[in-house]
């Protein structure tokens, strides 16, 4: 009887804590749809209006035009730059390899308040105007560890003999790296680049302390929740930026599992 | 047998840091020949296949493949070709696009590269497999696509690096009759690494057998079986009874012998045999000895008392203790005449050949 | 014939190298390197528009005794201590039920939990001001349930706020360091334990627990570390009683112009986290070494 009442309290556990996750979450699309002018209970009535409104704000749709660009040239350099990184982690043995992940990963246990200033001020000591360009600049690192986490488990399950086998059946080095690794890791730097899209995509801080008088899509936001009659309309922009997250971490997830089940199947001896 | 020497390994060492895992490796296997690379894990024998591959340099020495220096060429200019223990079946591509991979560098044409990737799917009896993907292939089938896909290379000479070693025990007997068959009707070197010594016996033209990053034997199969060079060969190569013999005299080939229990022999010496002092380790195979029943009668005889047994089926396994041996002998009987029967403690009589006994080098003697 | 061969395949380390080389040089340019200017900075004084190159102590001085940047320190340590404890606290049981009995779906489990993790943290941040504001979701609900006639005012704009905030926002990435040290406990190792008379407690605390610490201490230092910098949090829901360093150390940088004051409070701030984890991971490793006997 005891075991059986400790079984069921986790799940209870459980649930309530998924409900304590999500729920704050979902009221933004809750109060997105409300047409009351102020976000608090009670509901007053269905609406699509802040929708309407959102899409008739060009300050908006700029910020949204900007968030993009700087998303994408994140995602692409961050991917590269860890593709070569991570390869060099998983695939060869040299000296400084620890200090070396230790520092690209650093970001992940460093306050970020404190990145920010460390790269406001040496940009502003280099004398780099502060634009869009210096945003990407500052999440690349930011970035960085997300990107080498889905790119080092893409790599560590990579059988090695695969690459022997192409420079062996008279490929290049290149070819190889163009023909084998590439598309066999392929899902995973799909996950990672769409990954790194999200990140950016709703990164706050860096974006804050580097943009200078350009706005990124939560830059924008910041500036309006000081206005209590603008919240709906950034409720309303809120849920669409959560449903886009939501759906590119989806298919960064299904790619990843394809690219775990791809290097499973080539087992080899125990498949 | 052609006798064109195909693959000259000279003096050949590779290092990795301060372990030597091959230490001075001369060998020379002929055109056309089934070569084996015989020995436990670790010995350095797929190291040496990886070196005749191209996808590991040696520390020293050299490897002519078909009379051209290839020791610092890259494995995608070599002559050869390997099949991979884990076969390296490209997961992203189809079985017809994995048998054609080396092709597309060569630029044949369309037509030529289907014609060939064809043919060797049907040499290899996988003629509709061609649109499988690499995952949807059993082991047996993986091993054939790996098989195809090196061969229709047309390499001088075949790598495989213990290619059965994943399958299971009727299929690797299966595969290993074919394997043979294939490289008998493709006339083509092949180079075989394994740890199976029924495997290197069953299909090999000649089997160097390896220990520890050196050669200790390079023979024919019965050779090999028969008179081992070393204690560690013979252990290797199933099993042995090892007996201490006096040496009571010499010549420039033979060895006269005098063993405790069974008599003196005049005995080939092995290849590179070297005497220390006047004693001498010398061999007699289990399947060599065989029970005496009732009051059958033999030239050379042993008696002894059953000491254990183990029932394998169609023969049991016996170890016979003897009166003067140190160690019991060990023997192994067809069950056709009862010998599943006989029980522990039991007094038996053993026939033995005095021309069964070979010497072996054995440095601990 | 000897010779040795310096070949393509012995300068491993060289290929290894050159491919990490890029990603290392560009986090020691925007990383490394500004994080030694900060550093560098602290020992400066600003002086109107112009810095003092001189080496002093005069801000860490300031940061240590002046009354509003020890209040906050306080405050900071307190508010990022409690909100790492309260989510290992939470996260641990989470991790234990996905490795032991998420069976097929743990994948979908993690995917689920980590999703809102990575969403937008601003918005996360937004959608608490909503449920523990004036007219938000509790008050609402409690006076519409008759507990209460009047709002609330506590609920936002306390310390409190910020810590609720931040376990949410900080708690799915306690989960996956501990989950990664149990998925690595042998499976046999607890069952040998309860083969050998271990109740299913016993067996958890002997066994499980200790074996799982790394991921629990890796989960602590994760979210402690971080939480202690909060900007978003402290501003939107904290009011002037959750105030915390970073909204210091950005007034610093910001209207005040006064970098190596704010550089000095960041260092601080660094330290000071970092000996509180320190401490903190020797308590709980003490800690779990008296309960596994």
């Amino acid at each position: 009887m005891r075991r059986l009442a400790r079984i069921r309290l986790l799940p209870v556990y459980l649930c309530g804590f998924i409900f304590f996750l999500y729920f704050p979450i979902l009221l933004l699309p809750l109060f997105s749809f409300n047409s009351g002018a102020t976000v608090a209970f009670p509901l007053r009535g269905f609406t699509l209006n802040w929708y309407a409104q959102l899409l008739q704000n060009a300050t908006m749709i700029d910020a949204a035009m900007n968030s993009l660009t700087v998303g994408l040239a994140v995602s692409l350099v961050t991917t590269t730059l860890a593709i070569s990184a991570s390869r060099a982690i998983t695939r060869y043995r040299f000296p400084g390899k620890r200090p070396a992940t230790g520092l690209i990963m650093a970001p992940l246990f460093l306050p970020e308040i404190i990145v920010a200033v460390a790269m406001l001020l040496i940009l502003l000591q280099i004398g780099i105007q502060l634009s869009l360009g210096t945003v990407v600049l500052g999440q690349i690192i930011f970035c960085l560890p997300y990107a080498m986490s889905v790119l080092i488990a893409g790599f560590e399950g990579f059988d090695r003999s695969l690459e022997e086998a192409s420079l062996d059946l008279g490929e290049t080095s290149f070819g190889t790296f163009r023909r084998v690794t590439l598309p066999v890791v392929a899902p995973a730097i799909l996950s990672s680049f769409l990954l790194c899209f999200t990140v950016s995509f709703d990164e706050f801080l860096l974006a804050f302390f580097l943009s200078g008088t350009r706005t990124t899509l939560p830059v924008y936001i910041w500036g309006q929740l000081r206005f209590a009659s603008k919240l709906p309309e950034v409720m309303a922009l809120g849920s669409l930026m959560m449903l886009l997250s939501i759906t590119l971490l989806t298919i960064a997830e299904i790619a990843r599992r394809r690219a775990e089940k791809r290097v499973t199947a080539q087992g080899g001896p125990h498949a | 047998m052609p006798d064109r020497p195909m693959i000259e390994i000279a003096g050949v060492s590779r290092n990795f840091g301060t372990f030597r895992a091959l230490d001075d490796i001369n060998l020379t296997i002929a055109e056309g020949q089934f070569f084996s690379l015989l020995g436990p894990s670790g010995c350095g024998k797929t190291t040496l296949l990886r070196l005749l591959a191209g996808l590991d340099v040696p520390s020293a020495g050299t490897i002519r493949i078909d009379g051209e220096d290839c020791t610092e060429i890259r494995a995608n200019a070599r002559p050869t070709n390997m099949v991979f223990q884990s076969y390296a079946i490209f997961p992203h591509l189809n079985v017809a696009e994995n048998v054609g991979y080396g092709l597309k560098r060569l630029r044949l044409g369309r037509a030529e590269e289907d014609r060939r990737v064809a043919e060797a799917l049907e040499m290899v009896r996988l003629p509709d497999f061609g649109r499988r993907k690499g995952n949807e292939l059993s082991g047996g089938q993986r091993q054939r696509v790996a098989l195809a896909r090196a061969l229709v290379m047309r390499p001088k000479v075949l790598l495989l690096d213990e290619p059965l070693s994943a399958l299971d025990k009727k299929l690797r007997e299966e595969m290993q009759i074919e394997l043979r068959s294939l490289q008998q009707s493709v006339g083509i070197t092949f180079v075989l690494v394994t740890h199976d010594q029924y495997e290197a016996l069953a299909l090999s033209d000649r089997i160097a057998v390896m220990f520890a990053g050196r050669v200790a034997q390079v023979a024919e199969p019965m050779e090999i079986y028969q008179h081992p060079a070393t204690r560690q060969v013979a252990d290797f190569l199933g099993g042995m009874n090892f007996l201490s013999a006096r040496i009571a005299g010499e010549t420039g080939e033979t060895l006269t012998v005098e063993t405790d229990r069974l008599g003196t022999a005049v005995l080939r010496k092995p290849a590179g045999f070297t005497a220390s002092g006047n004693r001498a380790t010398v061999g007699i195979r289990p399947e060599r000895l065989r029970v005496l029943w009732d009051d059958e009668t033999a030239p050379h005889m042993l008696t002894g008392r059953i000491a254990s047994r183990a029932y394998f089926g169609e023969t049991t396994s016996l170890a016979v203790a003897i009166e003067g041996l140190d160690a019991p002998l060990s023997i192994v009987e067809t069950n056709d005449y009862g010998a599943d029967e006989l029980k522990i403690g039991a007094e038996i009589r053993l026939a033995y050949d005095p021309e069964a006994l070979v010497l072996v080098s054995d440095p601990a003697a | 014939m000897k010779r040795t061969t310096r070949s393509w395949r012995d300068r491993e380390d060289l290929r290894g190298l050159a491919l990490i080389s890029p990603t290392v040089l560009y986090a020691l340019a925007l990383l490394l390197v500004p994080v030694a200017m900060v550093i560098l900075y602290s020992f400066w004084k600003q002086s109107f528009m112009t810095i003092d190159h001189t080496f002093r102590l005069s801000n860490y001085e300031a940061a240590f005794t002046q009354p509003i940047y020890r209040a906050l320190f306080l405050r900071s340590l307190w508010i990022s201590l409690t909100v790492s404890l309260v989510t290992v606290v939470m996260a641990y049981p989470v991790a234990w039920y996905i490795s032991f009995h998420g069976g097929r779906n743990k994948n979908l489990w993690l995917f689920v939990i980590t999703v809102p993790f990575l969403t937008s943290y601003l918005l996360r941040v937004m959608a608490w001001k909503v449920v523990l504001g004036h007219n938000g979701v509790v008050n609402s609900a409690l006076m519409w349930l008759g507990l209460i006639h009047q709002p609330i005012e506590a609920l936002l704009y306390t310390a409190n706020s910020v810590v609720i905030t931040l376990v949410h926002s900080w708690v799915a990435f306690a989960i996956l360091p501990i989950f990664v040290s149990m998925e690595k406990i042998d499976r046999s190792l607890v069952e040998a334990g309860r083969d050998l008379g271990d109740s299913a407690f016993r067996s958890f605390r002997r066994i499980v627990l200790p074996l799982s610490l790394p991921g629990v201490i890796s989960a602590f230092v994760i979210v402690m570390i971080p939480t202690i910098g909060d900007y978003v949090t402290p501003t939107l829901v904290g009011g002037r009683d959750g105030m915390m360093i970073a909204n210091i150390i950005q007034t610093n940088f910001g209207q005040a112009q006064n970098w190596p004051m704010g550089a000095a409070l960041s260092v601080s701030a660094m330290v000071l986290v970092s000996l509180a984890a320190g401490i903190m991971v020797l308590l709980l490793r003490l800690l779990v070494n008296g309960v596994r006997r």
